[in-house]
């Protein structure tokens, strides 16, 4: 298919214009300001306006100029509502963006009164977005405000970082958190202004969220991040504006947005790191090893404490120790039989005893088990500090003189597991293992 | 801890203060409203326009369109404000669109009960979606609502354009709205002539006061305690999403009327100031709805006279409110919070001035005094700014506490000297009960009696000294001074 020269540069402005507002717009997403760029957006109108009434003339850097200046400034009256005053964050970027904004359309309805040049202001576009007048200037100027933002991240990549994730340890590092804080939201608000004539105000924040938002599920990196969102917004850019230009009742900016929602969605659905298939797949990993040791444990229990010692177990020998139900019983014991820690006595009565390597494996989780009871039960404080106990043995969580006097303790109580099948066979590993 | 907070400027007892001040507030800003109007009409007669009938009754209307919108989007805004969740307004007034564009199409036009509905839909599918992706995908509710409602936006504008163009909603006049069309789309023969916006606004807005009174105790309940509200057995999520369905309403029978960005201004300009001037809920709505209706009406005027945005113009009227509110706001203003430390900062420095002369007595004897530039009124070291130093001297000569003599020293008066002795007293009380119950070494323990001998009052004195059970002296051995009986 052969593009036309103006699709080529419309194309072209819009995935750049995607890159860098994703990339700016994922310190947003990650800072829990995303709806602060869209405050920005709105917040931008009055100084295009003012600017325009200043010169009196369509001078698009300086209009883009008192765009930022006021985006900024609806920036910091945020904060200061918030730092000052019982107004609280989201009654302040709410009321920061519609009464900026409502300035905006005051000053421009303004503008459009002044019969002689009121026409030529152009401010519609600002507001709206029209993407199939963007000029070969456009495109220069976005590139110039991507560039610029690169720079700024390239240089400010560890204040940036420690800001966004923990920004109470960058203030006790002694940064000036609130100055990063604002250059960041500065170099949003470039992308914002550069974006408004192209998108309009409404859906600029979707260029700003949806990359990050969706870039997030694939990474806990900010690097991969940061190249990541660029990426995506450039894509986002690049299909949105391709589809609006072939299917040509339908006006680009909306379309752009909702090949970003779908960018989202699929994310949010596969990510590799976050999404919901991948940390549903994990939690499944997690639930099995977790019944898997309860089953060896159930298992050694019943082989070496029980009455009937060294018998065989049933399925529903595990049922008695355990709220299982039934099929997750059997379930558990397939996949322990396919990892070799079972084995069926005979084919077909249900009976099973523990291999060689199960027998290992069962006496480790017996341990790791009474060991984490005890501690609780000495402890009981850490019960809610306590990471998730399948996750850890406990000799990573607790000190080591702990863990030996807990050991000490259950070996007194005579609750402490040892393997004397083995133990007969070799009396050396014995004393050795009873030492522990 | 009440003793420690700076004290509140008390209001007269027996005096209703707050609803003379909210009639005041109203009176003057409709009064002057439409004093500004008349003069507008006797500007244009006596530029020698011709004006028709309309000509009087269309600002009338459209001011009583902006009050209706204004007032409702209010009352609903203090339950979002209280909620943190101003921002879901902002949100949902966006995301209604698709819900009218599938109206509009089951239907072909732009009224009636189906608008609504896709609109209450919409309003409450918006919270829901918002709730389950940021669960679900764990992202912060900013980001979830943020992908929702421009997606559901960017939705409805695309069904707009690709199957109701004939629909008179463009994108501008969903921003702006068209409040003064509205206020001309009369009625052709029927009387009285009343604009169909009003109907449908007046019917929104009984629909909000009926919602509100109904909902009264469980909408307050879940708003300031929402654990609370489930540990007494009512239903949070049907209040939350009943909240979301009114918000959806109010937006869509405001939309075409005055357009969604005046909708998301009214929903939480006008409840964040209330919420800087009243601590009482049934207040607040009271103050909300106000700063609703001057909005309107100043809005009006003032787009009247630049031949400006109603809308925009409106939103603006709010902003100033909030920002007057946010200087001078009675308990939570600036000025009023500055002034009220000030006055604590002037009578902790020139209870320290006393606290230092008693204790110079204490050394070398009564009658004995400190030079000025000693007393820590005089001199820059005290680490005190100079206004509050020039006032804690103008307080010490005030409240008799001291006499200068011509050399420039400072002496107590008996009147000084009993509030001295009190100071230092309740000073070493402080140090000897932080010394007997608290392990702390002796000597972290004046800094801390050193702010709190301000705070404690006679009563609590006893109180420590009945605790105490005859210590005579503070943990450094100095005699605590007998109260003044």
């Amino acid at each position: 298919m052969m593009l036309k020269y103006n699709t080529l540069i419309v194309l072209a402005g819009v995935s750049l214009l995607g890159a860098s507002a994703g990339m700016v717009g994922a310190f947003a997403v990650l800072r829990k300001r995303a709806l602060t760029g869209d405050a920005l957006a709105h917040a931008a109108l009055p100084g295009l306006c003012i600017a325009f009434l200043i010169l009196r003339e369509r001078n698009v850097a300086a209009m883009l100029l008192g765009a930022l200046a006021s985006g900024v400034a609806g920036i910091m009256v945020i904060s200061a509502l918030r730092r000052w005053t019982r107004v609280r964050e989201d009654a302040a970027i709410g009321s920061v963006l519609t009464v900026f904004f409502g300035l905006g359309i005051v000053l421009s309805k303004y503008i459009q009164n002044l019969s002689n040049i009121g026409s030529r202001a152009g401010l519609e576009s600002y507001i709206f977005g029209k993407t199939a007048g963007m000029t070969r200037g456009d495109v220069y100027l976005i590139v110039a405000a991507g560039l610029l933002g690169l720079v700024a991240v390239a240089l400010l990549y560890k204040e940036f970082l420690s800001i966004s994730f923990d920004s109470e340890f960058a203030r006790s590092l002694g940064w000036p958190v609130y100055l990063l804080d604002l250059l960041l939201m500065s170099l949003v608000a470039l992308a914002v202004v550069i974006g408004l004539p192209a998108v309009g105000v409404v859906l600029i924040s979707a260029l700003l969220i949806m990359p990050g938002a969706a870039a997030r599920f694939w990474t806990d990196r900010l690097g991969t991040l940061l190249v990541l969102s660029g990426i995506f917004g450039f894509a986002v850019g690049l299909v949105g504006t391709w589809l609006s230009a072939s299917l040509d009742q339908l006006p680009a900016g909306p379309i752009i947005v909702l090949s970003g929602t779908t960018l989202f969605v699929f994310s949010l659905l596969f990510g590799k790191q976050r999404g919901i298939l991948a940390r549903w797949i994990d939690q499944r990993r997690f639930e099995t090893s977790l019944g898997l040791r309860h089953l060896l444990r159930i298992a050694w229990e019943h082989q070496t404490e029980g009455p009937r010692q060294a018998a065989p177990f049933s399925s529903a020998d595990l049922l008695v120790r355990k709220t299982w139900t039934g099929p997750r019983a059997k379930q558990l014991l397939a996949s322990a039989q396919s990892a070799g820690l079972v084995r069926p006595v005979a084919t077909g009565n249900d009976l099973y005893e523990l291999t060689p390597s199960g027998r290992d494996e069962a006496l480790a989780a017996t341990r790791g088990h009474r060991l984490w009871e005890a501690f609780l039960a000495e402890y009981p404080d850490q019960a809610n500090s306590t990471v998730n106990l399948a996750s850890l043995s406990i000799e990573d969580y607790v000190p080591p003189a702990v863990v030996e006097q807990l050991t000490a303790q259950l070996q007194a109580a005579g609750r402490w597991p040892e393997d004397r099948m083995r133990a007969e066979r070799s009396r050396e590993s014995l004393a050795e293992g009873g030492a522990r | 801890m009440d003793r420690l907070r700076p004290p509140k400027p008390s209001i007269p007892k027996g005096w209703p203060l707050q609803p003379l001040s909210l009639i005041a507030y109203l009176a003057v800003g409709v009064g002057l409203g439409i004093l500004s109007l008349r003069w507008q009409v006797a500007e244009s007669l006596q530029a020698g326009q011709v004006l028709i009938w309309a000509d009087f009754t269309t600002p009338l209307w459209t001011i009583a369109i902006g009050i209706l919108t204004n007032v409702s989007c209010a009352l609903l805004g203090c339950y979002l404000v209280l909620r943190r969740m101003s921002l879901l307004g902002d949100a949902i007034s966006h995301s209604v669109l698709p819900g009218l564009a599938i109206g509009f199409l089951l239907t072909g036009e732009l009224t009636g009960w189906p608008m609504f509905l896709g609109a209450m839909v919409l309003g409450v599918l918006t919270s829901v979606l918002t709730q389950v992706i940021a669960n679900l995908g764990k992202v912060s509710e900013d980001t979830s609502m943020g992908v929702v409602f421009t997606s559901l936006f960017a939705v409805g504008v695309v069904l707009i354009m690709a199957f109701a163009r004939r629909a008179h909603i463009d994108a501008e006049c969903i921003l702006y709205g068209q409040i003064d069309y509205a206020a001309l789309n009369l009625p052709v023969a029927n009387w009285p002539q009343v604009p169909a916006a009003v109907w449908t606004l007046s019917a929104t807005l009984a629909a909000t006061l009926l919602y509100v009174l109904v909902l009264w105790k469980e909408l307050k309940i879940v708003a300031f305690d929402p654990a609370l509200a489930a540990a007494m057995g009512l239903s949070v999520p049907v209040v939350h999403y009943s909240l979301m369905a009114m918000v959806a309403c109010v937006s869509v029978a405001s939309f075409e009327a005055v357009g969604s960005i005046l909708v998301v201004a009214m929903l939480i300009v006008p409840a964040a100031t209330a919420a800087l001037v009243t601590d009482r809920l049934s207040w607040m709505l009271a103050w909300a709805a106000t700063f609703g209706i001057v909005s309107a009406v100043f809005g009006y005027v003032l787009a009247a006279a630049t031949a400006t945005s109603v809308a925009g113009m409106m939103a603006v009227v709010a902003g100033v409110q909030l920002a007057v509110a946010v200087v001078l706001g009675p308990n939570y203003g600036l000025v009023s919070r500055w002034l009220r430390n000030l006055s604590l900062a002037v009578r902790i420095a020139s209870e320290d001035v006393i606290a230092r002369l008693y204790r110079e007595e204490e050394r070398r004897g009564q009658g004995s005094g400190l030079r000025v530039q000693e007393s820590g009124v005089g001199s820059r070291e005290s680490g005190v700014g100079g206004l509050v130093r020039w006032l804690a001297g103008w307080r010490l000569a005030r409240e008799n506490w001291v006499l200068a003599d011509q050399v420039g020293s400072l002496r107590l008066t008996n009147e000084g000297r009993t509030a001295a002795r009190n100071l230092v007293r309740a000073h070493r009380l402080w140090e000897a009960y932080l010394d007997t119950h608290f392990d702390l070494p002796r000597d972290h323990l004046h800094d801390a009696a050193e702010r709190m001998e301000h705070f404690l009052d006679p009563q609590l004195q006893a109180e420590l000294d009945a605790e105490l059970a005859g210590v005579q002296t503070d943990p450094h051995g100095k005699a605590i001074p007998r109260g003044d009986d």
